[in-house]
């Protein structure tokens, strides 16, 4: 099937998408209006610089070191598709080993009802105050809001998503929500929002880190209810398994009496020995560590040790809609590890907040679409340069940049159906895909590409005719060469010397 | 319709392109790796590397490795906890220290003068804030990622008591060494919970400077006791 094909309406099926009005997965504004004003924020594009410029150095080192990388990627890919390919029983599967020792399941059609699942849960308990780990997710489905319009007050626990919460931010980075924020910016937040803090904290990031310890260990120590998220779930066994480096996630499953854990579905692995290939793949392209510092997993209930009353909830959220899309479904393979957003020239620029999503960076802009319908993210598939570093450091192998052009085309079809005119961007990236999917017509294009050098000046070209006025507006188009690689090659191969 | 029918007709629905008819497709998980074999499953390092690596690697990390023999364990552990200024010690159940008097914190003064030792038997957490260090055994280490493990068996305890003291002192016998991930999953009971631990806690959330020590011990110590005695 061709990407034209597979835009033509059949891929959707009917499957709701993830509800408007709810949760973080929508922007209030389209990324480039969002990313103009980011690019003009000095001190953003300079934090932003300094730290994925260290992430990505760390993460290659530790990268280099396993002779077998390429093939627990390819392990990784794999499992994910088996997964995806059989996603109900999986999960029916997990559901199963979890209750059987002793866990209760939930499910969620989508953000509204998870919400009201967690906080009828938390009401079941008398809390006021829940303790939560680090959760993309959780954020996703906007559960803070949900929680605090019913009197229940979420403490973010990770320092990064606490400077966020303090701060009334929102998070641009999926393994360091902060990211935008320097040390000095984090000390003004600190010394303005957090109870008790001692008002002679210096901007070092000990002493930061000291200052955010002792304002949470009053609260893990007294919490009755802690929510987290989930990095695998397995249904072999009904383990659920979170990553993290500070312990503050250990203290949120471990002390209190009751743990609700939200999963979007596609976080199922088949069996307990994929997670010997995930827990090499994500430390090392997420952190640029051998292994992070903690890693817990549970099975329901164990007496005598950790929460008593245990509960998972399932969401689907618009991932069906995703998994509908057979040249769009490996996003969902996804494990969060936001080694793409590192190496993206346009991440690097503009940062997280621009996508408007809780998802950023190049997975955000395949994934947030596709969760929401691409009608409601159009400007996230152009938010690209389409140079392929994502699909390089991509740790289970999803082809951003294939589904990226596919979602372009997608758009333009839907946008058509909708009896729309796309703009002209879109339809070009439809021909292209046209184009591009045939070699006959590859090669008439190029040759008619060359009709191009009539516009050159002074070697390059500074303007091309309406439509495509709009791309030589802001950047020099390169000059067609006057013969195109398959002519040079023809004649080198047929001409005997 | 309960929502967990929706989702799973949902599901059905958008894998309508699959290839067997929903029901017959679940291939029966964990007999069903799709890539076995093609990434590493041994390290193939001799048991001297391997406690070399693991010692690289928790150095690395930032956790302190001392080795002893069985005969020169219990002098081993009071010298570390001597050396940090740790006088509160609580200890799991099922702890088997030789010539340490665990028995209770009656009896200060059974090891070295001024070593108080608890064992936990259902403290709360702000009771176990109050110790100094915990002292732990572990399931298994893991060379290559300089991680030790704890599955919550006798000596290892319940996963609260080696998070909140600050100070983790985790004794390993050499022979708990193996070389990678994948030959760790398999000795490990998956219905157990697990803790992994790699270095002591830390975090990168400002400026992506790594900062050791937030919410988990500031400390973490491991003591390789040589195989044999």
């Amino acid at each position: 099937m061709n990407a034209r094909e597979a835009a033509g309406g059949s891929t959707f099926l009917g499957l709701p998408t993830s509800p408007r009005g709810v949760g973080h997965l929508r922007g209030d504004e389209p990324f480039p209006v969002a990313a103009r004003r980011a690019l003009a924020d000095a001190q953003l594009r300079r934090n932003l610089g300094r730290a994925t410029t260290t992430i990505r150095a760390k993460r290659a080192r530790v990268v280099a070191e396993l002779p077998d990388w390429e093939e627990l990627r390819e392990a990784g890919s794999a499992i994910k598709a088996q997964t995806m390919a059989n996603l109900d029983g999986y999960l029916t599967q997990l559901e199963a080993e979890f209750t059987a020792r002793g866990g209760t399941v939930h499910w969620a059609r989508d953000a509204v009802e998870a919400n009201q699942i967690v906080t009828g849960l938390v009401r079941d308990t008398g809390a006021t105050e829940v303790v939560k780990v680090k959760s993309i997710l959780t954020d996703e489905i906007g559960l803070n809001d949900a929680l605090a319009a019913a009197g229940i007050d979420a403490v973010e626990t990770d320092l990064a998503e606490l400077i966020v919460q303090l701060g009334h931010d929102r998070p641009s980075h999926i393994l360091v929500p902060a990211i935008h924020k320097n040390r000095a910016e984090i000390r003004d937040i600190f010394l303005r929002e957090m109870a008790g803090v001692d008002p002679g904290l210096t901007d070092e990031p000990a002493a930061l880190a000291e200052a955010a310890r002792l304002f949470l260990r009053r609260k893990f120590l007294s919490a009755t209810v802690g929510i987290s998220g989930a990095n695998f779930a397995v249904a072999e066994t009904g383990t659920l398994c979170v990553v993290e480096s500070e312990g503050n996630g250990r203290m949120c499953l471990t002390l209190p009496r009751t743990l609700i854990t939200v999963m979007g579905i596609e976080k199922v692995v088949p069996a307990w020995a994929d997670l010997g290939v995930f827990l090499q793949l994500l430390p090392r392209s997420s952190t640029g560590e051998r292994m992070n510092p903690y890693t817990s997993m549970w099975t329901g209930v164990t007496p005598g040790d950790g929460p008593q009353d245990v509960h998972l909830v399932l969401l689907d959220n618009g991932r069906t809609a995703a998994l509908a899309d057979p040249a769009g479904r490996a996003a969902l393979h996804c494990i969060r590890c936001s080694a793409c957003l590192n190496v993206c020239p346009v991440y690097e620029r503009t940062g997280g907040h621009a996508y408007g999503s809780v998802y950023p960076g190049p997975i955000g802009a395949i994934l947030s679409p596709m969760l929401t319908g691409i009608e409601d993210n159009a400007s996230l598939p152009y938010a690209s340069t389409l140079c392929g570093a994502c699909y390089e450091v991509c740790p289970v192998k999803i082809d951003i940049p294939s589904i990226l052009v596919h979602l372009r085309a997608r758009h333009v079809e839907e946008a058509r159906h909708a009896a729309r005119a796309p703009d002209p961007e879109a339809a070009v990236m439809a021909a292209a895909a046209w184009t591009m999917s045939s070699p006959a017509r590859y090669a008439a294009a190029q040759a008619g590409g060359r009709i191009g050098r009539l516009f050159v000046r002074h070697g390059t070209i500074r303007r091309l005719p309406p439509p495509l006025s709009r791309w030589t507006r802001a950047r020099d188009a390169p000059v067609p060469p006057a013969q195109t690689f398959r002519q040079w090659w023809r004649r080198e191969h047929q001409d005997p010397r | 319709m309960t929502a967990r029918e929706d989702v799973l007709a949902r599901i059905r629905t958008a894998l309508g392109d699959r290839q067997s008819p929903p029901g017959q497709a679940d291939p029966a998980p964990g007999q069903a790796d799709p890539a076995p074999g093609r990434y590493r499953t041994s390290s193939g390092l001799s048991a001297g590397d391997l406690l070399s690596l693991l010692t690289d690697r928790l150095s690395d990390y930032g956790a302190a490795v001392r080795s002893c023999t069985p005969a020169g364990l219990a002098a081993t552990v009071e010298a570390a906890l001597a050396e940090r200024g740790a006088r509160r010690a609580v200890v799991p159940p099922g702890l088997d220290l030789p010539g340490i008097d665990l028995s209770g914190p009656d009896l200060p003064g059974a090891g070295l003068p001024g070593i108080e030792y608890t064992t936990d038997d259902g403290l709360t957490a702000r009771e176990l804030d109050t110790f100094d260090a915990v002292i732990t055994t572990a399931a298994l280490a893991i060379a290559e990622t300089g991680t030790i493990v704890l599955d919550g068996t006798p000596g290892q305890g319940r996963r609260a008591l080696s998070l909140i003291p600050d100070y983790h002192l985790c004794i390993l016998r050499d022979s708990q060494v193996v070389g990678l991930v994948t030959e760790a999953l398999p000795l490990l009971g998956a219905r157990r919970p697990l803790t992994w631990i790699s270095g002591p806690s830390a975090t990168s959330d400002i400026e992506l400077s790594r900062v050791q020590g937030v919410h988990g011990p500031r400390t973490l110590e491991v003591i390789l006791v040589a195989a044999g005695g």
